[in-house]
């Protein structure tokens, strides 16, 4: 298919915007990934995604298909031969969307309070829960890697890209915090893991440095102190 | 079509979640035990140790394998029982469903919340993102049945069990969905008429009095 057909609207620091790249990267298709420009939205993005404004869009012809594992799933399914992203047993997809929904509804915002907690002790309790629930994932990767290296067994799958796609801001979050997150301790499966992850050819060109990463969070949250734009 | 096993639903009455659950049971003709829990009293060791991670209901119990989180256990139902299929042929058609479901998950959920937990009268901006809401539900309903198109199907039965609590929210409101959204108002009815929605939702009077209790034991009555 031509590449002008699939398009991403995006930005590069964006987890959310990775998934639909790995994706699209592991089933080998080309695309156009068009970039917005921080703080404005183009008239592509509004007219694609009305409801929500947000990116990711993926674009396939002139149908917009928008939320970030949403997108992954379609592309899954159009682009249906091999490597599949999703697991083939109804069970294991199941446990793979629970877990993908956890690390978005529950991670996430943890890793978010870290940031906005006021204070040492604050800021203490806020790392001590993202902690916790890498623990709940090191023991989903136990489970659901069966012996392989990525979350999708042998083959980096939905899960390895819903959560690995948080791994660049995970490490930002480390380095700012002078904290390990992703410990050997607790959390060794997942650490080796992470690497693994990153350096997948499906994800090693997407996955942003995290210096890079970590001079954009200081843009983002001088911008954020910043009072709006009229 | 075969039951495929041994099936268990923890499962609440008034929760809207286990309502999706069990519509989509019906709808595949799976027979199913459902074990009521006193979300009050104290939630059951198989309900704690099935859900570790929320301790909520729905848990789906396929076989003794837990399933958590309604929609991840509805589209495991429209995989497991393939027939008839709840979720549109196309990956375009499933990817929309999705997407509404969670607008639905995201907005619907919280803007009721809101409403039903205010103390004293409920703020017009309230009453107004609620419907707000709801003319969007309806901008993608269109002119069509149900939200599956001709056929009741996901998006469907992810969404009336929500309006299971209108009959409080409207009164706390003082509003009527019918009068503001009257394509949506006609959407629930259709969806009223089918015997496996109807046998499922609750008595609204009886969804009321659980919100009255539950307000009173927040403090917020």
């Amino acid at each position: 298919m031509a590449k002008s057909d699939v398009k991403v609207l995006g930005a590069w620091p964006s987890p959310f915007v990775m998934r639909p790249r790995i994706a699209l990267n592991i089933k080998s298709v080309d695309y156009e990934f068009l970039q917005e420009t921080f703080g404005s939205k183009s008239e592509l993005l509004l007219k694609s995604n009305p409801v929500h404004k947000k990116i990711p869009v993926l674009i396939h012809g002139d149908k917009p298909v928008c939320e970030s594992l949403i997108i992954v799933e379609y592309i899954d399914e159009v682009w249906s031969s091999a490597p599949s992203i999703l697991p083939s047993n109804p069970y294991d997809r199941a446990t793979a969307r629970f877990w993908a929904s956890y690390v978005d509804e529950k991670l996430f915002p943890s890793m978010k309070e870290i940031v906005s907690a006021d204070g040492e002790e604050a800021k203490k309790a806020a790392i001590q829960v993202v902690v916790d629930g890498l623990v709940l994932l090191e023991d989903a990767y136990a489970k659901c890697s069966k012996g392989g290296k990525f979350f999708g067994g042998e083959q980096i799958g939905y899960l390895d890209i819903a959560f690995g796609s948080y791994v660049g801001w995970l490490r930002v979050t480390e380095k700012f915090n002078q904290v390990k997150l992703l410990d050997e301790a607790k959390t060794p499966g997942l650490v080796k893991w992470a690497e693994a992850f990153c350096a997948h050819p499906a994800v090693k060109d997407v996955m942003p440095e995290t210096d890079k990463l970590a001079e954009f969070a200081k843009v983002l949250a001088k911008a954020r102190a910043a009072p709006p734009p009229k | 079509m075969s039951n495929l096993g041994e099936v268990v639903l923890l499962d609440c009455w008034v929760s809207p979640f286990c309502m999706r659950v069990k519509i989509a049971l019906a709808e595949k003709g799976v027979e199913y035990e459902a074990r009521a829990e006193d979300l009050f009293g104290g939630k059951s060791d198989l309900l704690l140790t099935s859900n570790p991670i929320y301790k909520k209901v729905p848990v789906l119990l396929h076989n003794g394998k837990p399933l958590c989180e309604s929609t991840v256990i509805v589209g495991y139902i429209d995989e497991t029982w393939s027939s008839p299929p709840l979720l549109p042929t196309s990956a375009y058609g499933r990817a929309q469903a999705h997407f509404w479901a969670d607008f639905i998950d995201k907005k619907v959920f919280e803007a009721s919340y809101k409403i039903l937990t205010c103390k004293g009268e409920v703020p017009e901006t309230a009453k107004k993102d609620f419907i707000e809401i709801l003319k969007q539900l309806e901008g993608s309903l269109g002119e069509k049945d149900f939200f599956g198109g001709d056929s009741f199907g996901f998006l469907d039965i992810i969404l009336i069990p929500l309006t299971s609590w209108f009959y409080p929210i409207e009164k706390f409101g003082g509003f009527e969905v019918k009068e503001e959204c009257p394509k949506f108002s006609a959407w629930m009815n259709r969806c009223m008429q089918r015997e496996n929605v109807a046998n499922v939702l609750p008595d609204p009077e009886k969804v009321y009095e659980f919100v009255i209790m539950v307000r009173k034991m927040q403090g917020i009555e």
